[in-house]
């Protein structure tokens, strides 16, 4: 049986209405890729906005078959309970699951961009969220929840334009990269430009190339030790040989973590496109939110205050305690309503997919407080 | 709300930015921002009480009062509470510096060890006071630092904080009006919340 596809897509940007981004440079034509659920109640004030994290697409939720990356956290009874909540996520900008990125044709030449695409950034992702909404006729979110790159996205909104979000859920996310943060970023894009069939972007021209997979799987499989704890990687793998008792004593794959590595990296090339991780990862790498010299004047000049629920996971290196210490931080000294947890969780990073009941209760709670009142409304 | 709470509500200055110190699951400050128009941030570690005090709309930091509350900056509180938990601390003076640094001003309730039946109690069994007002064993009681009220008003006093106000409380934790100032409060009152302000 063949799945009808889920996506909606509609166009955001015209050469009439250019998304114009932070470095200046205008996109004339933007198409959006997303997916809703549930319903938009008739005073369209539960809408919760999902914006994904690096390698993520518009599928957040899902069925069994065709699970969603995000279906620990968003469904029928879940935290962002599909069936009181009308939810929206999109594909991002640059993204390579249906929205406009570099593989998109460029109105200006009739080729795909490549690396003529221009470099954009968080504050982008967030200008063409803003239109999507506004195209889906809501005027505020009940919340924008997002984990790691998707958290980012939603501090962002609420600094950009805090009258537009009533709460905001940050996981595992980060205010500005750490040096060893982008330093993770530049190997990873360093395996994929340098791999031969990289082709200085235009891989896509030559119809006999596969393209920069082998750079992109190597720079998956470095990506993925970030998102794992020490402490995960030994409990699933130990020093176990991967299917045999002895080891095989050659370069190959041997322990079975390499293999599952090999098989990270091998299943992320069927779903992901090389330019969109060098832009994805690239917007990453500039963000810093709170260097914006007006942000706490604009949270404090907003008509009703946007309440933020920060989370981080004690096993998460990628984005430690720290970075969403300094969130709290820097929003409570600004007198925004701000409520911050670490919750204890072995699995690292990939914490805010898994299914950790401490930190999904927490959300519950949150978005149980942001319903009340809203949805006897509906 | 627990009745010491209430008492400790009218220590609080109507429309006060609050820094609630062991705001368990956030009752006191939710009823401070309906009653008494304030706003403010509660600070506890144990999960369950963080659950409730969020899913309650209270904005609550999970961070550790006695390592952790450089994260607060100087002055960005109008009052620090501390309702029940001075005493849990591992090191009450520098708490009070705190207050001084984030508020200068303060509420401070606390348990009185020298309670007449606490006195009582030692004296003829020879064992730590269990009560309602201490209703812990000795050994996984979290009131490391117990005190007198005589104590706390001399600590108040070598730190240089003035108490601007005192409510005794009985063993329930209700205001106790009838309790005569001085040292008796100190043998007949089973707590006392104060309000007190660095000089």
């Amino acid at each position: 049986m063949t799945q009808t596809d889920p996506r909606q897509w509609v166009v955001l940007a015209t050469p009439d209405d250019p998304l114009v981004l932070d470095s200046g440079s205008q996109l004339t034509h933007v198409e959006v890729a997303y997916e809703t659920w549930g319903t938009l109640n008739d005073t369209a004030t539960n809408a919760i906005f999902i914006p994904h994290a690096l390698t993520g697409d518009s599928h957040a939720s899902g069925t069994p078959e065709s699970p969603g990356w995000w279906d620990t956290m968003v469904g029928p009874g879940k935290p962002v309970d599909t069936d009181r909540f009308f939810v929206i996520c999109p594909n991002l900008l640059a993204g390579c699951r249906g929205t406009t990125g570099p593989l998109s044709v460029d109105p200006a030449t009739g080729r795909p961009y490549g690396l003529d695409f221009p470099l954009i950034s968080i504050s982008d992702f967030v200008q063409l969220h803003r239109r999507l909404i506004r195209h889906l006729k809501i005027n505020r979110l009940l919340a924008c929840v997002g984990g790691s790159l998707g958290g980012m996205q939603a501090l962002q909104w609420a600094v950009d334009a805090p009258e537009e979000m009533a709460h905001a859920v940050v996981v595992a996310a980060s205010s500005r990269l750490s040096a060893q943060n982008i330093a993770f970023s530049a190997v990873a894009r360093s395996a994929i430009m340098r791999d031969p069939a990289f082709n200085s972007g235009r891989y896509f021209e030559d119809e006999s190339s596969e393209g920069p997979r082998t750079g992109l799987a190597v720079a998956r499989m470095m990506a993925h030790i970030t998102y794992l704890s020490e402490e995960a990687m030994q409990d699933k793998f130990g020093r176990r040989i991967q299917d045999a008792e002895t080891p095989r004593l050659r370069f190959g794959v041997d322990f079975a973590v390499e293999s599952y590595l090999e098989h990270q990296g091998s299943t992320f090339l069927d779903r992901f496109d090389p330019l969109s991780y060098i832009y994805l990862s690239r917007a990453l790498d500039y963000y810093d939110v709170f260097a914006d010299p007006h942000w706490s004047d604009r949270l404090q000049a907003a008509p009703t205050k946007t309440e933020f629920l920060v989370m981080s996971f004690d096993s998460d290196w990628r984005f430690s305690t720290d970075h969403s210490r300094r969130i709290t931080r820097k929003l409570e000294q600004a007198r925004q309503p701000v409520s911050f947890r670490e919750i204890r969780a072995s699995h690292g990073h990939d914490s805010f997919l898994l299914d950790v009941p401490d930190y999904l209760d927490t959300v519950k709670a949150f978005l149980d407080h942001a319903a009340e009142g809203v949805l006897d409304e509906a | 709300m627990r009745p010491d709470l209430e008492v400790v509500s009218t220590l609080v200055p109507p429309g006060a930015r609050v820094l609630d110190l062991g705001c368990g699951h956030g009752e006191l400050l939710a009823y401070l921002a309906k009653t008494h128009d304030c706003t403010g941030t509660g600070v506890d570690t144990d999960p369950e009480s963080l659950i409730a005090a969020i899913r309650r709309g209270v904005s609550v930091i999970d961070l550790d009062i006695d390592s952790q509350l450089d994260e607060f900056a100087d002055g960005s509180y109008d009052i620090v509470v501390l309702s029940q938990t001075l005493q849990a601390t591992r090191m009450p003076e520098q708490i009070m510096e705190q207050i001084r640094r984030i508020a200068g001003l303060g509420v401070v309730s606390v348990p009185n060890f020298a309670h007449w039946r606490n006195r009582v109690s030692l004296a003829c069994t020879g064992r730590m006071p269990v009560s309602r007002a201490l209703p812990h064993r000795w050994q996984d009681t979290p009131n490391i630092h117990l005190s007198s009220l005589s104590d706390l008003e001399q600590l108040f006093a070598e730190q240089s904080f003035t108490i601007k106000q005192r409510i005794t409380l009985d063993p329930e934790g209700r205001a106790a009006k009838g309790i005569a100032r001085g040292g008796r409060a100190n043998l007949l009152a089973a707590g006392a919340a104060y309000l007190v302000a660095s000089a």
